[in-house]
């Protein structure tokens, strides 16, 4: 077997340090080294989306990257998206709407949200789906997954002056 | 009928807070201490005889710790189950691994055991087989001729089984009609592609015997044949299905993969994984559809239908697995639709082919006999020059002829079929459309218009059971116990519904489990929409016989006759005096204070006396760019009739999943293999699944009419998307393209043959201008 190398990176707000076969993937990392098995895998093409998690702010499939690559980075993963109890608001609209069956395909679904959301606050319905092209879903039909999006994104917008002027 | 309050809520869903956490457990998130990994080798050959298998070398590999070939596992595994009611029905011999010769690209041929997944993956390559290529067949109506290459010795015919029906005098009808319509169809190979793979962990200790995790619907039917398949008392054997990321019917099965890792685990002492590649999934795991048959429909003048005879030749691939045999009569068996037709008659042939098999996919036989019907009944409007609307309206049967009795000999338990098509016109301005199409064509716009009135068949009895369970404990939790073992449909939510409701309690108090064969002492499983209509009823009987042993209870704890004793307002209170009452918990609480009982715990096994048939009527708008072939969906609207709904939300997302997967037939699945039997859509580069830009939003309706054969008039609604959606889609692009004279084109409709046939007809055109 090839030689393992030293890395460090940052997950979830926390440094962690792994001697790793230089070809194991980002997505084994996490779930297989690191625990996290919040990351699915659905194919081994980086066509699902299922593997979807932050690299250093970008949306990345992680079976498409390796864990050397991504040494000295900063990985947020679906098990960092909320403070404690406290479901972040694309989280918390996923659930108001319905935004998923199976639940496989919403890790990464979330996380493609998250990106769109921090790029474009106020996206369309074409923006959106356009944004989630890339995450596969079987079970929803995509319908209220884009209604989650568009109310997460309501929800993260500041507040409105109306709002303001109660205060 | 119970007065409720929760049933047809939208309650939001509490499976959801684990898993948008991504703390869900699904197979390959389970940890167990001292875990081995499994790799799978595969044949790359369609048809080959295998001559020797060499593991020399991967035995060597440090990291791995056991290779196998199917030689060696042939006398220790029994051969892989499926159904045999049918007297024609030939059954080869399916192995977990292949022995001496292998019939499909992807049929599993040695195992490779190591510390980590990646050297199980290094070992596998390790392997030497010596093929030897044998002339395959792919193609179903070849399978079935004299001059085909042969797939199993004994039956040199290649065919699987046979099952034809004729009821009613369907060679008078032809006599008698005014037109016979013909038109042949076929429908392509689809992958389920649930997102999740399958995947199976198994762990054996002296102890507690075997423990198999593994991702399917159908938990206690696996525990009863892996039992079967190793010897094992079922005493011995525990399944769990932990979370399951999707299964459209692909997980409705036993995979050659279940015995073997279980066997794995035997003989290795020490819990074994094998998470399938999506490669493998393609390959390996069922595929849906697979027909290819001719119709043929004596009609008269105003479009009555007198008469059907279909012929189809299932493509069944190269074994059986657990259901294949059942699918196609089912196609049979609906063939009627939602029309009163007099005579049917159908043939069916299944061919086997070197190909994966072919088994329940998303609406299993349903899809195909709605996409028959619904394209025959354009036919016929076409060529009578009669709008489609007015030829479904003339043949439905009228809601006073329900219970309804079809010429294939089911009978409908409920329906109005008129009311959810005029619904469905109403929303989407039919008329006005129509104005709009003409207006369109005249300005050579291709703008097309697709009408499906379906009838789908749920909730699977007489023979298919259900079990449930209701518990409400001292410390007045309620635990509710399903053998149903849901995968996304969100029954924790809607029985944790009907539970509350029946027994007065609040929602939270209740929980519901599902999926673990240690847990629940006996189950089929979720699929054909009979979750909720079969297994929800179990628990709703359980409950009902709850309460009568509460009501017992509360007459001895409330000194009163037991007759005297009613439950009114979530409360047991005595005849009369309506202030001495006691909720359900407080009587088991008080119950296990005085001793007279621990628990109040009721279950029950449900077997429907019919099935129940929801219906409704899909419309779907496009319009056809002839320059490129690019199909654009203006709109799509969905009237759905599944008797009473527990929580719209989840119904709704059943049917927009459901309208997905089948506009996917229309437009853009298909599983090909290639003359040689390479499968040339092995990954989700080829197989093209429906991305969220190339779908519309779909306008979704209901009309409600109650089944009678159960006491809640739930019907099922997780297939009615993808059976109401395929030929919806399929007419309205057909429509369009009527003005160039093109009048059927196959599935999926890719932009590729749509631009041919625009092509194509231009080039006619200019022929005959010429
Ligand atoms: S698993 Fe990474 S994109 Fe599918
Ligand atoms: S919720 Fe099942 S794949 Fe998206």
């Amino acid at each position: 077997m090839a030689t393992k190398k030293p890395i460090t990176l940052s997950i979830n707000g926390s440094e962690k340090s792994y001697e790793v076969e230089p070809r194991l993937l980002l997505v084994h990392l996490l779930r297989d080294v690191a625990g996290l098995t919040g990351t699915h895998i659905g194919c081994d093409t980086s066509i699902c989306g299922a593997c979807t998690v932050m690299l250093n702010g970008n949306a990345v499939k992680s079976c498409t990257v390796l864990a050397v690559q991504a040494d000295g980075g900063e990985v947020l993963t679906i098990e960092g998206l909320a403070r404690g109890v406290k479901l972040h608001p694309i989280q918390e609209a996923f659930w108001e709407c319905h935004g998923l069956q199976c639940g496989f395909c919403t890790p990464g679904m979330i996380l493609s949200a998250h990106q769109l959301l921090q790029r474009n606050p106020k996206p369309t319905e074409t923006e959106i789906r356009h944004a989630i092209d890339g995450n596969l879903c079987r079970c929803t039909g995509y319908q209220h997954i884009v209604d989650a999006v568009q109310q997460a994104a309501k929800q993260m917008r500041p507040k409105t002056k109306s709002v303001r002027r109660k205060a | 009928m119970p007065v409720s309050k929760l049933v047809g809520a939208k309650v939001k869903r509490r499976e959801d807070p684990s898993l948008i956490r991504g703390v869900g457990e699904y197979v390959d998130d389970v940890k167990l201490p001292g875990i081995l990994h499994a790799a799978i080798l595969r044949s790359p050959h369609a048809h080959a005889k295998i001559n020797r298998i060499a593991v020399g070398a991967a035995r060597q590999l440090a990291g791995v710790v056991a290779v196998y070939t199917g030689a060696e596992l042939k006398n220790r595994i029994g051969t892989l189950p499926t159904t045999a009611d049918n007297p024609t029905l030939r059954i080869p011999d399916h192995r977990a691994l292949a022995v001496d010769k292998t019939c499909y690209v992807g049929e599993p041929v040695a195992a490779v055991v190591a510390e980590d997944r990646y050297t199980a993956r290094d070992g596998v390559d390790l392997i030497e087989v010596d093929y030897e290529p044998l002339p395959a067949v792919t193609d179903p109506e070849k399978a079935l001729t004299a001059a085909s290459p042969v797939i199993h010795a004994q039956w040199p015919d290649n065919l699987a089984f046979r099952w034809q029906q004729e009821r009613g005098n369907v060679a008078g009808a032809f006599k008698q009609a005014d037109k016979i319509v013909k038109q042949r169809l076929v429908h392509q190979r689809l992958a389920p592609i649930a997102m999740e793979t399958r995947g199976v962990l198994a762990n054996y200790s002296d102890t507690q015997g075997l423990c198999v995790w593994t991702s399917t619907q159908i938990p206690h039917l696996v525990k009863g044949h892996l039992a079967n398949l190793l010897k094992l008392p079922e005493t011995r054997v525990r399944v769990i299905a932990p979370e399951v990321g999707g299964g459209f019917g692909s997980k409705l099965n036993v995979y050659a993969e279940e015995p073997l890792l279980a066997f794995l685990a035997l003989e290795l002492k020490r819990p074994v994984k094998w998470i399938e590649e999506r490669r493998e999934n393609i390959q390996a795991t069922i595929h849906g559809r697979g027909q290819v048959g001719e119709v043929e429909a004596a009609v008269k003048k105003d479009g009555r239908v007198l008469a059907l005879r279909y012929n189809v030749i299932a493509d069944i691939g190269a074994y059986h697995q657990l259901f294949t045999p059942a699918i196609p009569p089912f196609t049979g068996l609906m063939l009627s639709g939602c029309y009163k037709i007099p005579a049917i008659g159908i043939a069916v042939r299944a061919a086997f082919t070197n190909k994966m098999s072919t088994d329940a996919y998303r609406g299993a036989g349903r899809p195909e006999a709605t996409y028959v019907i619904e394209r025959l009944m354009d036919r016929v409007a076409r060529e009578l020059k009669l709008d489609p609307v007015k030829v479904r309206q003339r043949n439905f049967p009228k809601p006073a002829e329900f219970p309804f009795k079809t010429a294939t000999g089911l009978v409908y338990d409920s329906g109005n079929y008129e009311l959810a098509l005029s619904k469905a016109l109403k929303l989407v301005g039919y008329d006005k459309l129509r104005a709009e199409q003409k207006r369109a064509r005249g300005k050579g716009r291709y703008l097309g218009i697709g009408v499906s009135t379906y009838v789908e068949i749920c909730a699977m009895g007489p023979g298919f059971w259900e079990y449930g369970k209701v518990d409400v404990k001292a410390d007045g939790k309620v635990k509710v116990y399903s053998g149903a073992s849901p995968h996304g449909q969100g029954q924790k939510t809607s029985f944790a519904q009907i539970v509350a409701d029946q027994l007065g309690v609040d929602f939270d108090d209740v929980e519901v489990l599902h999926g673990d064969t240690g847990t629940v002492a006996k189950g089929m499983g979720t699929f054909g929409s009979r979750a909720t209509a079969v297994g929800g009823i179990a628990i709703y009987h359980a409950a009902e016989e709850v309460k009568k042993k509460a009501q017992e209870l509360a007459a001895q704890l409330l000194e009163a006759a037991t007759e005297d004793v009613v439950f009114s307002d979530d409360k047991f209170i005595v005849k009369g005096v309506p202030r001495k009452g006691m909720t359900i918990q407080q009587i088991a609480r008080q119950a296990a204070a005085a001793n007279l009982a621990s628990e109040i715990s009721a279950d029950s096994t449900f077997e429907p006396s019919n099935f129940t048939f929801p219906f409704g009527t899909h419309i779907c708008v496009v319009e056809i760019e002839p320059e490129t072939g690019q199909i654009e969906i203006k709109k799509y609207l969905a009237v759905d009739d599944c008797g009473k709904v527990i929580n719209p939300l989840l119904a709704d997302g059943q049917v927009q999943g459901g309208i997905a997967q089948g506009l996917g037939q229309a437009l853009y699945e298909a599983v090909v293999y290639d003359d040689n039997g390479q499968l040339t859509t092995g990954s989700l580069m080829d197989y093209a699944v429906p991305r969220a830009a190339d779908l519309p939003r779909f306008q979704l309706a209901h009309t409600e009419t109650p089944t009678p054969v159960n006491p809640l008039g739930i019907k099922g609604i997780g297939e009615a998307g993808t059976i109401g959606s395929t030929p919806a889609v399929v007419s309205a692009v057909i429509d369009a393209l009527a003005p160039l004279g093109v009048s059927h084109l196959d599935m999926p409709l890719t932009p590729q043959k749509i631009w041919r046939a625009c092509q194509a007809s231009t080039a006619a055109k200019k022929r005959v201008r010429k």
